[in-house]
């Protein structure tokens, strides 16, 4: 039961970096229907200057609360900036552009930013210093950390606000009926680059968040980290169906599931015929599974609510 | 003024480029003067590139080991020998090793000492098997490097059949572990040494709890871990490299695992320290060799590289010396260095080098390698104990 309780919450963790980091995704593709494939580049980048900044004020002897808030302060603002970059000169030029054009642009940016990250910060992996003091509850023989509880609550207090933004206020209105038809939208006065802008930027905090977290949490930044995290996020947005928002949720939080207790258990229920080198093999059968039974993710009927 | 920039450059370049050619010109040019017959030691290792500083260090041993041979005057069928290096750049890249290696065998090099990585080591192996040179490579731990079934083939170094043997070793007899699990990142080197570690400690009467996977790009062990903690080992061995291996251990510490954590020589590093922070206080891994103090000529070739390169032995410097020395032993006993002749004698080798004694099994690799075991204190790896038999044969003297 112990062992049980600590792989739902080993998941939870997971899902939640996962959800954050799918919200950029789904958010993106609701509006433009493109998939920003260079958005998991963005969660590394938030993940190193987070380390960066920490590293470099870790000698002032500040609480490593506060370290992280400033990480935060510093990361979010540059992955918005970067965000804002790759939209106007990456994206947008291409925006009446065949489909296959800012996808291809969108690999070429995410190939940019690795190597540029590997100029800056070298191959090394860079260890994260520890943000909050190592504090674990014992609930039944499972440990939860301080950090994982703070991880956790963070991540759905963010996902609250931001569907308080996009289904309360007029910016999410806007959001919404620029999904919904941009032309259409812009006739009725809304500043439609704008908004595609914002959404981006958006993404792009979020990501940074994420960034910070995964950093936090399994206490290692490395210029490639933003590849399989950007993948497996991805994953988790179409499995909730992409450009539906609660869907990127859901799909994040069961797709750490997936893969934490696939692990855990996958060898017990083959037998030991698949072990749990098959961990991330798992997590891309149920997506299989899902396309397959629900080809438009498993919330994804709801097209016109997608923003 | 960026034309100008330009034409500096190239003028830097071609100042270089016939620096470098006049260097090599010298080398060739001395030895016919001085009318002595010329035996050429090819020697590969990366000299560009992150492992750039690796690569120097075998070159400074191989330079050292040929200095002294020309400095004590060695006669081949009577006739005064000077031996010269050919030092070349593998990249640590299979494709320039191979590369390397031809240009070698159309020089008519007499033998190869090197290369430095397993990844090159073993594709340019062929080529000198092929042209019947004899290769002693002091660095490369892949097993399949000697187990080709080529005849041209020696290691002084232990590999990783020996290494994951002297850690079950040390695990079941020196930690008296009887509950193991083990993790590896699927790799040929962690899963081939996860695979050896496994053999030797069930056959030394541990039991085998957990056997989990990753990959050598995850950062999130926690649920392989969490599962491990259920089986309550005595021993955690994690068959990977330190990037893995850090994260791993302090994610193990967070979920209350308490096992002994041990890893092999990828995570043998300051980075891995690093990595795991505090967590990696008492924990042990393994690299093959002894430490410099503990080799029989180990202090005096560590003043005497000191001296000439006024810089410490990065890693392997001593056994790419002990290499060249071997290669150069066995020239003697043959009286000759035409590779057909003096190849069968490197197998014969009974050589007292400055590492260890070597002497080579039917495979060319040493019959009694030595493999050492390290423990974090204070955050540095602090040297416990040497397995295998060289390490004893000093001290009976």
């Amino acid at each position: 039961m112990d062992i049980f309780l600590q792989q739902i919450i080993n998941g939870l963790v997971l899902g939640s970096i996962y959800a954050l980091v799918a919200l950029g995704y789904t958010m993106v593709y609701g509006i433009l229907g493109l998939i920003n494939f260079a958005h998991g580049e963005v969660v590394m980048v938030g993940a190193l200057v987070a380390y960066s900044i920490m590293t470099a004020l870790l000698p002032t002897g500040m609480p490593p609360v506060l370290l992280a808030l400033l990480a935060l302060l510093v990361a979010a603002p540059v992955c918005m900036g970067l965000a804002w970059a790759i939209e106007r000169y990456a994206y947008r030029p291409l925006r009446h552009a065949p489909k296959l054009a800012p996808l291809i642009s969108a690999i070429g940016v995410s190939i940019l930013l690795q190597n540029l990250a590997m100029m800056i910060w070298g191959r090394s992996y860079h260890s994260f210093p520890d943000i909050l003091p190592a504090i674990t509850y014992d609930i039944n023989g499972a440990h939860i950390s301080l950090l994982q509880v703070v991880t956790i609550a963070l991540a759905a207090l963010t996902m609250a606000v931001l569907a308080w933004l996009i289904q309360r206020t007029s910016l999410g209105q806007a959001m919404r009926a620029t999904a919904e038809n941009p032309a259409i939208a812009e006739l009725m006065g809304i500043p439609v680059n704008r908004i595609i802008t914002l959404t981006f930027i958006i993404g792009a905090a979020l990501a940074a968040l994420a960034g910070l977290m995964v950093g936090a949490n399994y206490s290692v930044a490395h210029y490639y980290m933003g590849f399989m995290l950007g993948l497996k996020a991805f994953t988790a947005a179409v499995l909730g169906g992409i450009g539906n928002i609660t869907g990127a949720m859901l799909g994040g939080l069961l797709l750490g599931l997936i893969e934490s207790l696939g692990a855990g258990y996958i060898a017990d229920l083959t037998g030991g015929f698949l072990g749990s080198h098959y961990q991330d093999i798992f997590a891309f059968l149920v997506l299989i599974g899902v396309l397959v039974f629900r080809p438009g993710g498993l919330m994804g009927e709801r097209v016109s609510e997608r923003a | 003024m960026s034309l100008h920039k330009r034409h500096t450059l190239s003028a830097t370049a071609l100042i270089l480029a016939t620096l470098g050619l006049t260097a090599c010109g010298n080398k060739d040019a001395a030895p016919a003067a001085s009318g002595e017959v010329t035996i050429k030691i090819g020697h590969a290792a990366p000299l560009t590139g992150p492992q750039a500083h690796l690569g120097k260090d075998n070159e400074n041993g191989a330079v050292m080991a040929i200095d002294e041979l020309n400095s004590r005057g060695v006669t081949l069928g009577g006739n005064k020998v000077k031996f010269v290096l050919i030092s070349e750049d593998d990249q640590a890249d299979p494709k320039a090793g191979t590369t390397v290696a031809q240009k070698f065998v159309d020089q008519k090099v007499n033998g190869v000492v090197g290369h430095l990585n397993s990844g090159t080591t073993i594709p340019a192996s062929r080529i000198y098997s092929d042209a019947g040179i004899p290769q002693i490579s002091g660095s490369a731990t892949n097993p399949t490097y000697t187990q080709q079934g080529f005849k041209t083939t020696f290691r002084v170094f232990a590999n990783d059949v020996h290494q994951g043997q002297a850690l079950a070793q040390f695990a079941t007899q020196s930690l008296k572990a009887k509950t193991i699990a083990i993790v590896d990142d699927r790799t040929a080197y962690g899963q081939g040494l996860a695979d050896e570690f496994k053999k030797a400690a069930e056959a030394a009467g541990a039991r085998i709890v957990a056997q989990e996977f990753t990959t050598d790009k995850a950062t999130d062990f926690k649920a392989i871990l969490t599962k491990i903690k259920a089986s309550n080992p005595d021993i955690l061995f994690f068959s990977a490299m330190d990037a893995q291996g850090g994260p791993a251990l302090k994610q193990a510490r967070e979920l209350g695992l308490k096992a002994t954590f041990l890893i092999g020589d990828g995570g043998c590093t300051p980075e891995f320290i690093k990595l795991a922070g505090n967590a990696a206080e008492g924990q042990y891994c393994s690299l093959p060799g002894v430490p410099l103090e503990k080799m029989p000529g180990g202090t005096v070739f560590k003043e005497k590289y000191k001296q000439r390169y006024n810089q410490q032995i990065q890693l392997y410097a001593p056994y790419v010396y002990d290499a060249v020395m071997v290669m150069a032993d066995a020239m003697q006993r043959a009286n000759s260095a035409d590779p057909t002749k003096y190849l069968p004698e490197v197998s014969k080798a009974q050589y007292q080098g400055v590492t260890a004694k070597i002497e080579f099994d039917a495979k060319g690799d040493l019959s009694v390698p030595a493999v050492s075991i390290y423990q974090d204190k204070g955050g540095d790896w602090n040297f416990v104990e040497t397995l295998g038999v060289t390490a004893a044969a000093p001290a009976k003297k």
